[in-house]
Formats: structure tokens, C-alpha cells, sequence
């Protein structure tokens, strides 16, 4: 079901957090809020939730305005970053909890909530208390909790964020997968540009209460509409006016017109690709990202002196 | 020295001041168990007993209640004055009871402000009221100073969850606030309970302490010391009884707590 958040304006105090934001977010879709951290994103996710109110504008899940309900009465799914587990409940029970609120009828929860502990792998662990479970086993559990009450749209505030990096990618595959299945309208929030790209199939990029852009991985990644779009997702330096992406910088060992000097400062290798970090005369820093078998044929050492020439650049005006 | 040092001095301390008057008392009960049993069983007091019981189920009962709704104000409300109300719900604990007795009967008395129960027939001083009164009102922070801080650590995710599941309020409050603070509750009630039982100066005030009447355990611990006449098996007896009540409670705390919790 689709979401569309209109004009919306929060403030708290003096901090504004969101100023006059609209976003519309497609049914069946995967849509990260990206931004750094006092972007708005999580405010913006807890209005749609019902769990904040807006001072201004409105919010409708399928064309309904619920901007006056309260959290009870959305419907929505509903994912923390620090899990929210309740402590003194089983797993059983925190997947169970929102069937029985709803008073269905006790062999429609069971059956119910052992589909969804096998969904998540934790049916061994249904008689566990979230304090015998890892941290990537309680987001799990969050998440069958949350898809238990079949919600309109599942929202996801930071749910890796609290994870260490295998446990992280593991799960935002096992949530690609999730969404492919069952096509639960899901928006997530991340400040994390590389969990955006891999998970979502559209990313609305936010800054300081503004939405930037809006658009799939692909077109915020390959056409920002702006300096900070360009430099958020995705590393970018400013040579001149001109904005380079680290990839988009050849290196030379000659000179050319076009080229500029600079002295390799430390190659650093993950695997597949290599990164050089350079600095030039005026002592500013850059970096070039290149594959193995290229910077190997370069014979490059710290202390050279090369050149580097952008292939491809943006500027904004 | 060093840790055993510090070991060996803690320990001291506490079989001074805590553990040697009480072995005593124990000590003294049952060189005269004859006696100790027949002031612990005389109808006086036994209506001393129940009067205390009855008088320790009000004081918990309303200071649970009300200790709960402070706590959640307190750590959860925004309304103006909770600053005033977490400094102000601590006076109990720094007011006398004999201080507080006595505005109670000033209060409630012939010429006070609230004059007008007695006026009409319905006694509250030298009455069961005051003393449930005054007893509330010594034990008013135990069970809210317990739940405040464990309120403040679970925070409110825990509850938002709840909401966003379809949780009202109301379902919120009893099945994830409640069972998730229910050790501090529970602590807190022992707490209140204890010192309602012990309470003496408030009470000795309110009460009039009319034998088989108005007059609290306590009141009758005191009463069988005052006029023992050199026979203080009543007084030992009396106080044992009250003693034990105290530890068991405690004991009883201890074991129910599951391995880990808080306290």
C-alpha cells in the first residue's frame, strides 16, 4: 500500500526537523530514508508510524489520511533500532503479542506465529527470552513481531544499526528476500549509503529536514541533483568546480595538460579493489580507486609522484 | 588490612548495631516463653496485631497505587510541576513522625480545618483513619522511589512497541509497564510494608493508644516496656513476633527474586 507524506513540518523547540517535506512512496516498494544523523529520517519514519505527530501537513497510508490516529489504529509494522524486545515475554509471546491484542482466536496465533518463527529461523528458539538471543536474532525476532499483525506498511528504523557488519549483511539480504515474497510496502532508515543501494529499490536522500532527492540507487548515485547528494552517497571530491568520484580519476605516470600533480601518500587493498590515497602540492588530500590488476601494472609506491586526470565529472551550478 | 580488613570491619559494625541488640531480644524471649506466649496470644494483643495488619494493607495498598501514578508522572509526564512533585515526595523521609502525627491532629482535630468529619460523626483522630493516615503518609516515597529509576532505565521503546502492535494504553500499562517494573514494585511494597509495621511516633500521636482499640503493635511493645514492673517477658514476646514479620518478609523477597534482577 502506498504512503504519501505531505508538507510535512516538525519541530522540536527550536531544532526544526523536518521543514514542509513531501515524499511519495509506491506500493510494494522498498524505499530507504538516507541521511546523516539529524536529517529528519527517523522523525519523518515516526510520523508515518503515528508515534510522533507532525505540526503541520499529512500523512495517508492507501489513500486514507491517518494523520490524526494514533499509532494503535495504522495498521503499520513497526521495527526499532535497539529492537524494543519485550524482555519479560518468550519469543513465542513478543511474535504473538499483537494477535493477542486483536483477541484471534488461539489456534489461528499458534499457527500463525510458528509460520513467521520459521520464517525467521528462530523457531528452536521460541521458548527463549530475548536477553538468551544474539543481537541479529532479536532484530529477527522484531521483525516477525512486527509482520505478525500483517501491517499495511513495514517500517524500519535503523534495524542494523546496533549489528556488527556480518551479522548487518546478512540480514539486509534475508530482508531483500523477505520484501521479493511477500511485496509489504517498506520504507527503511539508514544512515548507512551502502545499505540504501543494496537494499532498497528507491532511496530518498535527506538532509538537515529536506528531502534532496528522490530516485532509484542508480540515478542518486550516477545523476545527484546536488553537492551534497553527489558527496553523501558515494565518496566525491571537488577538484575545482568540478565534483570526481574516486573510481572516475585515471592515473598517469606522465604528464598531460589536463593532469594534475600529486604524491602517493598509501595504497590501501581490499581484495578486489585498491585504493591510493594522494596529496598534492597545496597539501590536499584525494583518493583514486582503481582494480588490483591495475594499480599492479602502475608499479606504484608511497612517496611517487604521478598524475591524475578526471574521466568523468559533475558540476552543479 | 587490606580487603579482609575492610571485611572484618563492615561485619562488626553490623553485629554491633544490628545483629547483637536483635539476638538479644531473641535471647531474653525464651528465657520466659511462658510468658512471652501469653502476652503475644492476651486479646489486647491480638487486636494490636490486627490493627497494625489492617493499618499495613491500607498504607500499601493506596501507596502502591499512588507511588505507580507518581513514578509514571515523574519519568514519563510533561506536565509542569513534576520537578516539584520528585523533590516534594521525599519529605516523609525527612520529617519526623512525630511532627507528622501531630499536624494530623491539628488538621483533623477540634478546632482544625477538617473538623467537620469529627463534627459529623465520623471519627478520625484517636480513630483507625488517622493512623492509616499517618502511616500513609510516612510511607508515601518508598515504592515510588523504587520504581522511578527502573522506569527511567527500561525507557519507552518497549512501550511505542506495544502501541504500533495495537496496544491502547491502558493494555500498554498492564502487560509491558507493569510486569517490566514489577521487582521495583514489589521491593517497594516490602519497603512499605516494613516500616508501616514498625511505624511508632506518628501513630503513638494519632492513635490516643486506647488498649484493644487504637493501639498499634508498636504501641503495645512500648505499653508492655512502660509497665512491665520488672516483667518484661510481654514486651519480648511482643517484639519478637514483630521482628521475625520483618525478617521473613525479607527472607521471603530474597528468594522470590529471579537470579539477576535489580537489588
Amino acid at each position: 500500500m502506498s504512503i504519501s507524506i505531505r508538507h510535512v513540518t516538525k519541530r522540536f523547540d527550536d531544532f526544526l526537523a523536518l521543514d514542509d517535506v513531501s515524499v511519495e512512496v509506491g506500493s510494494g516498494s522498498l524505499t530507504a530514508l538516507l541521511g546523516p544523523s539529524g536529517s529528519g529520517k527517523s522523525t519523518l519514519l515516526r510520523i508515518v508510524a503515528g508515534l510522533e505527530t507532525a505540526d503541520a501537513g499529512s500523512v495517508s497510508i492507501d489513500g486514507v489520511d491517518v494523520t490524526g490516529r494514533p499509532p494503535q489504529k495504522r495498521g503499520v509494522g513497526f521495527v526499532f533500532q535497539h529492537y524494543a524486545a519485550f524482555k519479560h515475554m518468550t519469543v513465542h509471546d513478543n511474535v504473538a503479542f499483537g494477535l493477542r491484542i486483536r483477541k484471534r482466536p488461539k489456534a489461528e496465533i499458534e499457527e500463525r506465529v510458528s509460520r513467521l518463527l520459521q520464517l525467521v529461523q528462530l523457531d528452536r528458539f521460541a521458548k527463549r527470552f530475548p536477553s538468551q538471543l544474539s543481537g541479529g536474532q532479536r532484530q529477527r525476532m522484531g521483525l516477525a513481531r512486527a509482520l505478525a499483525i500483517d501491517p499495511s506498511v513495514l517500517l524500519l528504523d535503523e534495524p542494523f544499526g546496533a549489528l556488527d557488519a556480518r551479522v548487518r549483511a546478512e540480514l539486509r539480504e534475508w530482508l531483500r528476500r523477505l520484501h521479493e515474497e511477500t511485496h509489504t510496502t517498506t520504507v527503511i532508515v539508514t544512515h548507512d549509503q551502502d545499505e540504501a543501494m543494496e537494499v532498497a529499490d528507491e532511496v530518498a536522500v535527506m538532509s538537515q529536514g529536506r528531502i534532496e532527492q528522490v530516485g532509484t540507487p542508480r540515478e542518486v548515485y550516477e545523476r545527484p541533483e546536488n553537492e551534497f547528494v553527489m558527496t553523501f552517497v558515494g565518496q566525491a571530491h571537488r577538484i575545482g568546480d568540478a565534483f570526481v568520484r574516486p573510481h572516475d580519476l585515471e592515473v598517469t605516470l606522465e604528464p598531460n595538460g589536463a593532469t594534475r600533480e600529486v604524491m602517493v601518500e598509501r595504497i590501501v587493498h581490499f581484495g578486489f579493489s585498491v585504493r591510493i590515497d594522494l596529496v598534492d602540492a597545496e597539501g590536499e588530500r584525494l583518493s583514486v580507486e582503481t582494480t588490483r590488476d591495475d594499480a599492479e601494472l602502475l608499479e606504484l609506491e608511497t612517496g611517487q609522484i604521478i598524475y591524475v586526470e578526471a574521466a568523468r565529472q559533475t558540476m552543479f551550478t | 588490612m587490606g580487603r579482609l580488613g575492610l571485611r572484618f570491619v563492615a561485619l562488626g559494625y553490623l553485629v554491633v548495631i544490628l545483629v547483637g541488640p536483635l539476638l538479644m531480644m531473641v535471647w531474653r524471649t525464651t528465657e520466659d516463653l511462658d510468658g512471652a506466649w501469653a502476652a503475644i496470644t492476651a486479646p489486647d494483643t491480638v487486636s494490636a496485631f490486627k490493627l497494625t495488619l489492617l493499618v499495613t494493607v491500607i498504607a500499601v495498598a493506596v501507596n502502591t497505587v499512588f507511588g505507580i501514578v507518581c513514578a509514571l508522572v515523574i519519568v514519563r509526564g510533561n506536565i509542569p510541576g513534576r520537578g516539584f512533585l520528585n523533590a516534594f515526595i521525599d519529605l516523609p523521609l525527612a520529617l519526623s513522625p512525630v511532627i507528622v502525627g501531630f499536624s494530623l491532629v491539628v488538621l483533623y482535630g477540634a478546632s482544625g480545618w477538617l473538623s467537620w468529619f469529627t463534627d459529623h460523626g465520623f471519627e478520625i483522630v484517636y480513630a483507625t483513619p488517622s493512623i492509616a493516615l499517618a502511616t500513609i503518609f510516612v510511607t508515601l516515597p518508598f515504592v515510588a522511589r523504587e520504581v522511578v529509576p527502573t522506569l527511567r532505565e527500561i525507557g519507552t521503546e518497549q512501550e511505542q512497541a506495544a502501541q504500533t502492535l495495537g496496544a491502547t494504553g491502558w493494555q500498554t500499562f498492564w502487560r509491558i509497564t507493569l510486569p517490566s517494573i514489577r521487582w521495583a514494585v514489589v521491593y517497594g511494597v516490602v519497603l512499605t510494608a516494613a516500616r508501616a509495621i514498625g511505624e511508632f511516633g506518628a501513630v503513638a500521636i494519632v492513635s490516643g493508644n486506647i488498649v484493644g482499640k487504637t493501639q498499634t503493635a508498636t504501641l503495645r511493645v512500648e505499653d508492655a516496656y512502660q509497665f512491665s514492673y520488672g516483667n518484661y517477658a510481654p514486651a519480648y514476646g511482643i517484639s519478637f513476633v514483630l521482628a521475625a514479620t520483618a525478617i521473613l518478609v525479607l527472607v521471603t523477597m530474597i528468594l522470590l527474586q529471579p537470579k539477576g534482577a535489580k537489588h
